[in-house]
C-alpha cells in the first residue's frame, strides 16, 4: 500500500517535472528540470526492475545530455545578446504543441491498446542465454541477438561528433574544442577534478567488467569514464585534444570498427555475420566490448567539448 | 541484538529524513540564493550520512556496507564542490534572486 502511493507520487512527479520542462519560459530552468526529470526517471526504471536501462537513463538522459544542454543554453545566452533574438509567431508556437500533443496521444494509444498479457521475448532471451556465456540477459540482447541495431547505435555516436566536428570554421579545422590548459590552478573544481577521476576510473571499469553477469555494461561503464574526463577537461586540467590528433580519431572509431570487423569475421569463418562461435562466444563479446566501451568513452566528451575553436599548431 | 539493531536503523534513517525534510523546507522559505545553499548541503551531508548509518545493519556483508560509505563519500565531495561553484558564480554577478 505505501510502495503504491510512492510509486504514484514518483509518476505524479515526473509528469509535472515534465509540464514544467515544457512550459518553462527561460532556457536554463528548462535544462535544469530536464536534467532533475532524467534522474527521476531513473528511479521509475529501477521501479520497473530494468536496472540497465536506469543506469543509462541516469548516466546519458540527466548526466550527458544535462551537460550538452547546459553548454547549448549557455552559448545561447552569449548569442541572444549580439543578435536580435526572433521570436516564433504564435501560430507556429501552436502548430508545434499540436503536433507534439498529437505525437503523445498516438503513443498512448499504442501503449493502451497492447494486448494483456504484451508480446514477449523474454523467455526465450534467456533460454538461450548459456550458448553467449553471459548471465546479463540484457547485454545478451545488445551484444548478441540484437548486435545489429548495436553497431549501428555505435555508428550514429561516431556520426553526431562529425556534425559537431563539421560546424567549425575552415581555420580551425584539425585544431582543439575548448579553452586550453589552464596556467594555474586553484578552487574546489581543481581539488574535485583531481580527487574524483582515479575512483572514477576503477567505478567506470567495474560497472563495464560486471555488464556481463549484473547491471552494467559497456554504455555504462563508458558513460562513467567519459564523465571522469569531462571534469578534467572542465577543471581545464587538461588540453582537449586536438580533433586532427591520429589517436583520439582511432579511439573514436575502435568500437563500430571492431565490432564491425568482428562480425565480418564471422561471415567469412562460417559461423555468420555479427554472430560469435559455439564455446568462444564469451571472449570475443568482451573484446569487442572493450573497444566500444573506449569509443564511448572518447564520443561523448569530444560531443560536449564541441566544435574546435583553436587553430591546429603548426 | 537484531531488534537493537532494527531499532538503530529505523532511529538512523527517521532522523536523516527530517534533515533532508529541514533541507526542502529551507531551499523553499530561505530568503536569499545563499542561505539556500546552505541548509541544501546540510541535507546532503548530515541527512544522507545518518540514512546510510541507517542501511548500514541491513547491507549485504562488509563490502556492500563499504559500498554505500563510498556513495555517502562521493556524494559529499560533488555536493560540496557543487555547492562551491554556485556560491563562486553568485559572487561573481551577484545575488540575482
Amino acid at each position: 500500500m505505501i510502495v503504491q502511493t510512492l510509486d504514484i507520487g514518483l509518476a505524479a512527479l515526473v509528469l509535472t517535472l515534465a509540464g514544467w520542462t515544457v512550459l518553462a519560459h527561460a532556457t536554463f530552468p528548462a535544462v535544469v528540470s530536464y536534467v532533475a526529470y532524467g534522474l527521476l526517471l531513473s528511479l521509475i526504471w529501477v521501479r520497473l526492475f530494468a536496472v540497465d536501462v536506469a543506469l543509462t537513463e541516469a548516466a546519458i538522459g540527466g548526466g550527458v545530455t544535462g551537460v550538452l544542454l547546459i553548454g547549448a543554453a549557455s552559448k545561447l545566452r552569449k548569442a541572444a545578446l549580439s543578435t536580435t533574438e526572433r521570436e516564433l509567431t504564435p501560430p507556429l508556437r501552436w502548430a508545434i504543441a499540436a503536433l507534439c500533443v498529437l505525437a503523445t496521444l498516438v503513443l498512448a494509444t499504442i501503449v493502451l491498446s497492447l494486448p494483456d498479457p504484451p508480446p514477449t521475448l523474454a523467455p526465450e532471451a534467456v533460454q538461450n542465454i548459456a550458448a553467449t556465456g553471459l548471465g546479463n540477459p540484457v547485454t545478451a540482447v545488445l551484444i548478441a541477438y540484437r548486435a545489429f541495431d548495436t553497431m549501428l547505435e555505435k555508428c550514429v555516436l561516431v556520426l553526431a561528433v562529425v556534425g559537431v566536428w563539421s560546424l567549425a570554421s575552415d581555420r580551425y579545422w584539425g585544431g582543439a574544442p575548448g579553452a586550453p590548459r589552464a596556467v594555474t590552478w586553484d578552487g574546489a573544481l581543481t581539488f574535485f577534478a583531481q580527487l574524483l577521476p582515479p575512483l572514477g576510473i576503477l567505478i567506470g571499469i567495474r560497472i563495464f567488467w560486471i555488464g556481463a553477469d549484473e547491471p552494467g555494461g559497456a554504455f555504462q561503464g563508458g558513460a562513467i569514464l567519459a564523465a571522469m574526463w569531462m571534469i578534467i577537461m572542465m577543471a581545464r586540467l587538461a588540453d582537449a585534444p586536438a580533433i586532427g590528433e591520429r589517436w583520439m580519431r582511432i579511439a573514436l572509431a575502435a568500437g563500430p570498427i571492431v565490432f564491425l570487423g568482428v562480425g565480418i569475421l564471422g561471415f567469412v569463418a562460417g559461423w555468420g555475420f555479427l554472430a560469435y562461435p559455439a564455446g568462444f562466444a564469451k571472449p570475443l563479446i568482451i573484446f569487442v566490448e572493450i573497444f566500444m566501451t573506449l569509443s564511448i568513452a572518447a564520443t561523448l566528451p569530444m560531443l560536449v567539448a564541441g566544435p574546435p575553436i583553436r587553430a591546429p599548431r603548426p | 541484538m537484531n531488534f537493537a539493531l532494527n531499532l538503530l536503523s529505523v532511529a538512523a534513517i527517521s532522523a536523516g529524513s527530517v534533515f533532508f525534510l529541514a533541507g526542502t523546507l529551507g531551499l523553499l522559505r530561505f530568503p536569499d540564493a545563499l542561505s539556500r545553499l546552505h541548509t541544501l548541503t546540510k541535507a546532503d551531508n548530515v541527512g544522507l550520512g545518518l540514512v546510510v548509518i541507517g542501511l548500514l545493519p541491513l547491507a549485504h556483508g562488509v563490502l556492500g556496507g563499504l559500498k554505500l560509505v563510498v556513495v555517502w563519500v562521493l556524494v559529499q565531495l560533488s555536493g560540496a564542490t557543487v555547492g562551491q561553484l554556485i556560491a563562486q558564480s553568485i559572487r561573481r554577478t551577484g545575488p540575482t534572486a
